[in-house]
């Protein structure tokens, strides 16, 4: 019998995670309750949340804290990565800067944010920009370099103005590749925002998982975990959906089922 | 007599070399005339430096020595100055393959700012032209490269631009639909009183499409030139400029080129 690949790509999916939930549950019957929880209850925990308003909208706060992270390393790493791309003598200037910026870990840019600045929404905004901008700012420079020269030539042969030529072609050309960024700076972002929310956040995610933490709340601190896992699955899965859409152009080979 | 609309002054184009020592001469000093109306067709071997002319031409490049003069504009230097003015068949097809066929021959109309439904019509009325209607909505993975091509001449076509820059528009098509465009394209040429240059790799279809043939050593320069009438588009005229260029190219050597040239 031959399954259709999808179908079967899911079944092993949900029999891995069949098999981690069973040994959880076993190890909830010799451990304490405070180490492992039986999976009912991070499960009804974690549908607690979603269905409690007052917990839901914590989420949606921290989720609103990703995308404004996101979108902001996303307009000004465009910013920084159009320039290079054109006058790449500019690159030997930024890249250093960027990969210097990689290198400092979230907890640091809290300490950072922390002195520099006031208001918690500010704070948290400059660590989710400066830790996603170097990534985002190297991605979109990859996409636009692989601009084709050819139709690059083409469509100059036309005279366009700078904004058409960047609407007809630069944009077509680097949506694959910001796609992507996206999709990889989702979960990066994820994992960061928890770490911002360090900074004085009196709401979200972060803010929850250091308080089960005091109450020494397994379940909780599961259910809050499991909060931020399914935001990110969602927003890939719709992430998926607009690039299926938006490249549909793309031909698939026979060969690559 | 008027100016010629398009003119060649000495015109040298060197690319460096990828190990970035030295040069590499593929214009040398290339000089001609083309007048207004005109449709020159232009042989040569292969890697003679056909497209290199035409991309100097279009402004695509910038010329080492020498001068290009189109209209009174240098075509590199005042690059605006032929916004609408020129069409180019590029040698492969180069569409967007994000485009549709139809948003393909849209795009010149779209750049130049036209609205949206009256680039529709003329596109369309172009693929229908070029015998692909019902193929407007078709991406560039779904065509043939035949009708790739077509849709390449289509876009350059529906700008309706002065001069035309066709760098062998022909070359993947079947002898039938080649010998109707050749036919149509002569036809929309001539009756619209644009002025035409033509790159092709085979003889006769330089002398059926050309008015004037020029004839290109290896690196680009003027080895012969004839002028086609009516008279020398038949009979024995038309053997003894065949006979000609054939001598001409095959005078001519070249690296690793096949030593016949197609007939
Ligand atoms: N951008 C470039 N950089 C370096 N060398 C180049 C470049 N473009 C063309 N050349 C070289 O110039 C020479 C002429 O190339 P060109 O494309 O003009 O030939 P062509 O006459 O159009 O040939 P074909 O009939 O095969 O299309 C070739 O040797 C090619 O390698
Ligand atoms: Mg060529």
């Amino acid at each position: 019998m031959t399954l259709n690949p999808r179908l079967r790509q899911f079944l092993q999916a949900v029999a891995s995670m069949f098999v981690l939930l069973a040994a959880w549950q076993i190890a909830s019957f010799f451990f304490p309750y405070y180490l492992f929880p039986p999976v009912q209850d991070i499960v009804v925990r974690t549908v607690r949340i979603l269905v409690n308003w007052p917990e839901l909208k914590q989420v949606l706060e921290t989720a609103m804290r990703i995308f404004i992270g996101l979108a902001g390393a996303f307009l000004l790493g465009s910013l920084l990565a159009i320039p290079i791309g054109r006058y790449p003598k500019l690159e030997s200037y930024i890249t250093p800067f960027l990969v210097f910026l990689q290198g400092i870990p979230a907890l640091s840019w809290v300490i950072i944010a922390i002195i520099w600045f006031h208001g918690t929404e500010f704070r948290i905004a400059f660590i989710m920009i400066i830790t996603t901008l170097p990534a985002f700012t190297f991605q979109v420079l990859d996409s636009y370099r692989s601009m084709s020269k050819d139709l690059f030539e083409m469509t100059m042969s036309f005279r366009p103005s700078a904004w058409t030529l960047f609407r007809v072609l630069i944009v077509p050309t680097i949506l694959p590749g910001i796609l992507t960024a996206w999709k990889i700076n989702l979960g990066n972002a994820a994992r960061v925002v928890v770490v911002a929310e360090l900074v004085g956040a009196t709401g979200g995610v972060g803010y929850e998982l250091l308080r089960q933490q005091q109450l020494f709340d397994m379940a909780g601190a599961l259910a809050w975990t499991i909060q931020l896992v399914l935001f990110v699955l969602v927003v890939q899965q719709v992430i998926v959906w607009v690039e299926n859409w938006l490249l549909r152009y793309r031909p698939v080979s026979e060969r690559a089922a | 007599m008027a100016d010629p609309l398009i003119r060649f002054r000495e015109v040298t184009k060197e690319f460096s070399r990828p190990d970035g020592v030295g040069t590499f001469t593929a214009v040398d000093r290339l000089s001609f005339a083309i007048e207004k109306g005109e449709i020159v067709a232009v042989l040569g071997k292969t890697g003679c430096g056909k497209s290199t002319m035409f991309n100097l031409l279009a402004g695509l490049i910038e010329p080492t020595s020498g001068k290009v003069d189109v209209a009174g504009h240098d075509p590199f230097s005042e690059f605006n100055a032929f916004r609408g003015k020129m069409g180019i068949v590029f040698q492969n097809d180069r569409l967007m393959p994000w485009r549709t066929a139809l948003d393909n021959v849209v795009l010149g109309l779209e750049i130049l700012d036209a609205k949206r439904a009256e680039a529709e019509i003329v596109a369309r009325r172009w693929l229908a032209r070029l015998g692909l209607s019902g193929n407007e909505n078709d991406y560039p993975h779904a065509l043939s490269g035949g009708m790739r091509q077509r849709v390449s001449i289509a876009r350059a076509f529906a700008v309706e631009p002065d001069i035309l820059l066709c760098d062998e528009p022909f070359s993947s098509l079947d002898e039938m639909t080649a010998r109707d465009l050749r036919a149509e394209f002569v036809r929309l040429v001539k009756q619209a009183g644009k002025t035409a240059v033509f790159i092709t790799h085979h003889i006769n279809e330089a002398m059926d499409v050309g008015d004037r043939i020029m004839v290109f050593h290896r690196p680009a320069r003027i080895a012969y030139e004839a002028r086609m009438d009516a008279a020398s588009r038949e009979g024995s005229g038309r053997q003894a400029i065949q006979d000609e260029i054939l001598k001409v190219l095959s005078l001519e050597t070249g690296e690793g080129m096949p030593a016949a040239p197609v007939v």
